[in-house]
């Protein structure tokens, strides 16, 4: 909840004792099939053997490159491993390196943002060029640079991904902040005898975080596509490993012939990127 | 005077700073600590160097230097266009930069004006329809659009549109396209995405716009749907729509980077990759320095060009000035910041100068 | 009622389609009529329907919102049945619509000339050229100078009252029979007001056009219009001639109406409690040349420029303004949230202007806040949307060390009690409360700190009347309770009228006069005040000596027998 709501709200005066009801009008079928799918991934990044029996890594004997059946849904790939299989034991890597570059860019960016926002002066002036710095080299070539720097790799491509997350935090919350700060419960917070400590963690850190944390929600989303373009590219997790990105660089060479191997680990990616849109959205509306 | 000179400059320094710390940042990051690149690769002793040959190269390259002293030499060698030497080929980057340039610009330009053309079809029919009724479901559709959209792999979507339009299709020939054959599929895989956060923005501005008075007072003259979106919406819309379209330059990098590797065009894209594949740090160094500028020039002129369509800001605002205690953003950041959040569908209103809280208080 | 009227509306029922489920509707069964050359005004508190019904008249309702029954006629045309053509050609040309907020209501990027000549342009009327002398002629006649200059500005370069006129002479660039007037003063200052309203009656005259006028303001519907409809939750409770509403009421909700508003009301009788105490006479408050300056053009100046008042112990000091005159400004210096450029603010033994930022100056400027409480202008933000009532009101009594754990409960629920608020509150948070109910809670936290100055900055003008008049009587009596000492900032004169003991009037960042309040209300001193004073509607009925020559009676008139009475 921002001090724009409690604006638009003094506009238009709510009749009194009437909370918006959240279900009716944030909980639409959308959001539910969004959740659901959530669901799964987060169930197949845990327990990837409760949805499939055949081993990722090892095709033993099954022949190669069959097509989608109700045996092997996805199909099988070249050495003949079930592709759904990989896809399910891929979302914990795909998935956990998503939470580590949001986790990375959500707590550096909301703590540059908070301080810059709330302490003015040169530290305010410091920080926010050095996260125009990093907002300026586009994201890509700063993560690969990172990545080059740090050494291919699941957890070192989600570090990259996270740094270049860390701009947009910082100036969401540095913003939230600084209006949160001006606004006239802050001041009437100091008029209560607060001091800067109490009233940063009592006012404006609560009342500035929610658009932060719905953007981290978003955020997951644009993770998981970076992590899996650089897992594409070769940079990420290395095979045989299973992750996203990389297996369907594998089906790409199959294309002509073996399309599926391509087409539904996309398909799930981009379903689970929409999802995690969705719920951010969602969030976004009940919180504000 | 549209433009204020004080304006000027103080933008034109803040992207030189931003572009000195940029390349300072890059620097570190791919020159200092990866250490002693020449050793890395010339003490193998398959090359068969002697300790002389390998000192000789490292006085020629200045790996014994201070890194101070290899700071101010790579500094003045990118002003003046020497970008060093390729560790993979020993080529000049510059030279190889060149070769590639061409290609990536005329992909990213192409690439660019398809997602605004289908950015602004797209903003234009999801706000237009009827926003209650039965056929309000359109309308819904087409709002969503752009979350779809952003949510497509780049790469995914380059395989797939190759195997449907060349192979399954063969509508673009796979073998020896002609140059504008050849630049349909890759532009319509940098578009897609790409067209994403711009109609996102648009979405919302012109649905802003539309809920404001003025559009209202239009209205109650008598105006029609199509006159109130072309003179009284359009201009209004637009301005965040700009301010975006600066900001998605880093997207148009990513996408030209992946796009180049999918579809195997030569071009910078395509250079990065096998750069960082190889570790050729020096080609990396050069390709970030140059997108940085790219990114910083484009933004800067979006800058510019703001004041020139927004009237507003082009008188000197004494009256506001008053509230410069509580005016804590310079007027681009705050623009830059509303159009990305926008563009990930955050909402940041912002309260309105404190001139208006006062007056609002009387309305009922 | 021999002249056919020009809008006629029957039984006019609009409702809101909400996903949950039937609610009220916003209008209902609505009979109005406005004759040519005549002005009906509608009146309501917020939420009474009031816009509603002029977004019924014009055809621009939301989306959400549908006429369900009733019919509207323009002469003889029925517009209710028209299809979207028929409205486009009716808006503009026969309907012309003054909205409420001048600021938000002009195309930014388009002059202002273009923004007059549209109306032209979209019932192709006249080209070019032709537009442009006629955009010329309209800004003349609305009053604007250098109309050839201002028609190729752009809004932002315009004041308020400018752009309401700008507005106005769009709207009649088609001579339209019917002119709707949507709250178009309410955001004005008084004396612009007074201007707006003047040019409204003068084209009426002229034109001979109807005006259906719509405010929440009791006295300006009273001064100008003919006959008047007072609204209530989306139903009529009242209408009829202007004087006779005025002067006989007949129902329960005018008369409160009518006794609520502070600007029809005489001077209540306020024992003023220095005078009992007869103190030392040594002020509690002594502000002496006050400078704060943020900008300056001409002899207008941003912030404060030396200003001097003083007020005495358990009295109230009113701070009137129009917007821009600084008295904000003052009130946060005397807060402590802004050390002056130069000057002294003495309250008690505290001088306020010299708190520096060393660790004990924080140190002592905190208990000074306790002396001194600020009551915001706008209480939906100033409470904090994430904290119940309870913490709110417990917060200060922590950061103060008041109390200890087990008596906080009993110190906070003493003090609901103190501003009339149910016990059951404190639990709730700020949304869940109406906008008096949150002023009560944000007085309720500055007097638990038991301050000896209370600064309120705009306190009750977000307010609705009836709300207003409770605040006001709850402050009144916290005053003689605990001996309290007020600065009370406003814009509204009639508030200050009633609660204030002695006032200051500011203008431009300088102080113009400063004294007893009915000295100044009965003898103002300058030509400003003067000003000001005259610029306050008051309706017909109620005016004293009721000159029945239709001229306005001046104000001064009323509140001199006022004062005296």
């Amino acid at each position: 909840m921002s001090l724009t709501d409690v604006f638009t709200r003094s506009r238009s005066p709510r009749p009194q004792g009437r909370r918006p009801r959240l279900s009716e009008s944030a909980i639409t079928p959308a959001t539910v099939v969004s959740a659901l799918i959530l669901l799964i991934a987060i169930a197949w990044a845990l327990f990837p053997g409760l949805f499939t029996h055949f081993d990722p890594n090892d095709g033993g004997d099954t022949p190669a490159l069959l097509p989608p059946s109700l045996e092997h849904w996805f199909g099988t790939d070249q050495t003949g491993r079930d592709a759904f299989t990989r896809v399910v034991y891929g979302a914990s890597q795909s998935l956990l390196a998503a939470l580590v570059a949001v986790g990375v860019g959500l707590v550096v960016g909301t703590a540059i943002g908070l301080i810059a926002g709330t302490r003015k002066g040169w530290l305010d002036d410091v920080l926010m060029r050095l996260i125009d710095v990093l907002l300026s080299i586009p994201a890509i070539l700063l993560s690969l640079s990172i990545v080059v720097v740090l050494g291919f790799g699941t957890i070192n491509a989600a570090i990259a991904v996270g740094i270049t997350a860390i701009a947009q935090f910082a100036r969401l919350a540095r913003s939230q902040a600084v209006q949160i700060n001006t606004s006239d419960f802050v001041a009437a917070a100091y008029g209560s005898g607060g001091t800067f400590g109490s009233v940063l963690v009592r006012h404006i850190l609560p009342n500035s975080i929610s658009p932060v944390l719905s953007l981290a929600v978003l955020q997951i989303g644009s993770a998981i596509l970076q992590i899996s373009t650089l897992g594409f590219l070769g940079y990420g997790t290395p095979p045989p490993t299973p992750e996203w990105g990389l297996i369907i660089a594998e089906g790409r060479n199959f294309v002509a012939t073996a399309w599926w191997l391509t087409v539904f680990p996309g398909i799930v990616v981009m379903a689970i990127v929409l999802a995690t849109h969705q719920i951010g959205n969602t969030l976004r509306k009940v919180t504000s | 005077m549209i433009l204020d000179i004080r304006y000027l400059a103080l933008r034109l320094g803040q992207a030189i700073l931003v572009l000195l710390l940029a390349f300072t940042a890059a620097f570190i990051l791919l020159s200092l600590i990866p250490g002693d690149g020449v050793t890395a690769r010339f003490a193998d002793p398959a090359l068969g160097l002697s300790p002389d040959q390998i000192a000789q190269i490292r006085e020629a390259t200045g790996a014994d230097d201070s890194w101070i002293t290899r700071y101010l030499l790579s500094l003045s060698g990118f002003l003046t266009g020497d970008f060093g030497y390729s560790v993979q080929t020993g080529a000049a980057v510059s030279t190889i930069i060149a070769a590639a340039l061409p290609s990536t610009a005329v992909l990213a330009a192409s690439g660019f004006v398809t997602a605004v053309v289908l950015a602004v079809i797209i903003a234009v029919l999801a706000t237009s329809g009827p926003a209650a009724g039965p056929l309000s479901w359109i309308r819904r559709i087409l709002d969503s659009v752009p979350s779809l959209f952003i949510s497509i792999p780049v790469f995914w979507l380059g395989i797939l549109l190759i195997q449907v339009f060349s192979f399954q299709l063969g509508f673009v020939s796979v073998v020896n396209p002609g140059p504008a054959e050849a630049l349909v599929l890759p532009t319509l895989t940098v578009a897609v995405p790409l067209s994403a956060p711009i109609a996102q923005v648009l979405i919302r501005s012109i649905t802003e716009v539309q809920a404001s008075g003025f559009v209202k007072v239009t209205a109650a003259k008598g105006a029609s749907q199509t006159w109130l979106l072309v003179h009284t919406v359009a201009r209004n819309a637009v301005l965040p729509g700009l301010t975006i379209i600066g900001l998605v330059f880093g997207e148009l990098v990513a996408g030209a980077v992946v796009t180049e590797t999918v579809f195997g065009r030569n071009g910078i894209g395509l250079i990065t990759a096998q750069a960082v594949t190889h570790r050729d740090n020096p080609i990396l160094l050069a390709v970030v320095v140059i997108a940085t500028f790219g990114y910083v020039i484009i933004n800067l002129v979006v800058d510019l060009l703001y004041p020139v369509i927004d009237v507003r800001l082009r008188t000197k605002r004494s009256a506001a000035s008053a509230n410069k205690a509580l005016r804590t953003h310079d007027e681009p950041t705050r623009r830059a910041l509303t159009a990305s959040a926008a563009s990930v569908g955050v909402d940041l209103d912002w309260a309105q100068t404190p001139g208006d809280t006062e007056s609002k208080g009387r309305e009922s | 009622m021999t002249e056919s009227p020009l809008l006629r509306i029957d039984g006019l029922t609009v409702d809101y389609s909400r996903r949950g489920g039937p609610t009220a509707p916003a209008v209902s069964e609505l009979d109005l009529v406005v004759r040519p050359g005549s002005m009906t005004a509608v009146v309501g508190e917020s939420g009474s329907g009031k816009s509603t019904t002029a977004n019924a008249v014009i055809g621009l309702l939301p989306s959400a919102a549908q006429v369900t029954a009733g019919r509207i006629h323009l002469g003889d045309v029925d517009l209710s049945r028209l299809g979207a053509a028929g409205w486009r050609g009716m808006r503009g040309a026969q309907i012309g619509y003054v909205p409420q907020d001048p600021g938000a209501s002009l195309n930014p990027l388009q002059t202002v000339g273009k923004s007059v000549a549209e109306a032209l342009r979209i019932h192709s009327r006249a080209g070019r050229v032709e537009a442009r002398r006629q955009v010329i002629e309209l800004l003349e006649r609305v009053g604007i100078d250098q109309p050839e200059k201002r028609a190729d500005q752009f809004p932002h370069e315009l004041s308020g009252g400018m752009r309401q006129r700008v507005l106005i002479a769009a709207a009649i660039a088609l001579r339209p029979r019917l002119l709707i007037a949507d709250e178009p003063t309410s955001a004005l200052d008084v004396t612009v007001q007074k201007q707006v309203l003047d040019l409204l009656d003068e084209l009426r005259a002229e034109t001979g056009m109807g005006i259906l006028f719509i405010t929440h303001d009791l006295a300006v519907a009273g001064e100008r219009a003919d006959e008047v409809l007072v609204m209530q939750a989306g139903r009529v409770v009242e209408s009829g001639q202007a004087d006779r509403i005025f002067s006989r009421p007949e129902t329960e909700y005018t008369s409160r109406l009518l006794a609520d508003a502070p600007a029809l009301r005489t001077k209540v009788c306020r024992q003023t409690p220095a005078e009992a105490a007869g103190t030392s006479a040594r002020p509690f408050v002594s502000v002496d040349s006050l400078t704060q300056v943020f900008d300056r053009t001409g002899d207008q100046v941003i912030g404060v420029e030396d200003v001097t008042f003083t007020v005495d112990r358990g009295t109230t000091h009113g701070i009137v303004g129009e917007s821009g005159s600084g008295k904000t400004t003052t009130g946060k210096a005397l807060a402590g949230f802004l050390s002056p450029q130069s000057g002294h603010l003495r309250i008690g033994d505290v001088d306020a202007a010299d708190f520096g930022r060393s660790g004990r100056d924080r140190a002592r400027l905190r208990q000074f806040r306790r002396t001194v409480q600020l009551v915001h202008q706008n209480p939906f933000s100033a409470l904090d949307p994430k904290h119940s009532i309870r913490s709110t009101l417990t917060e200060p009594l922590r950061n103060f060390r008041i109390g200890d754990r087990s008596s906080r409960p009993r110190l906070v629920a003493e003090i609901m009690d103190r501003v009339a608020l149910p016990q059951d509150f404190l639990e709730r948070r700020p949304a869940e409360l109406s906008g008096g109910q949150l002023q009560r809670v944000a007085i309720a936290r500055a007097l638990i700190v038991e301050p000896e100055l209370v600064v309120f900055d705009e306190a009750v003008s977000a307010l609705d009347v009836t709300v207003q008049a409770q605040i006001l009587t709850l402050l009144d009596q916290l005053q003689r309770e605990s001996d309290l000492t007020y600065v009370f900032i406003t814009h509204d004169l009639a508030v200050v009228r009633q609660i204030a003991d002695t006032v200051s009037v500011m203008s431009r960042g300088h102080l113009v006069e400063s004294g007893g309040t009915e000295q100044i209300f009965a003898h103002p001193a300058t030509e400003y005040t003067r000003a000001l004073l005259d610029a306050i509607p008051t309706p017909v009925a109620l005016s004293v000596g009721a000159q029945e020559t239709g001229s306005r009676p001046s104000s001064p008139t009323l509140l001199t027998t006022a004062a005296e009475s």
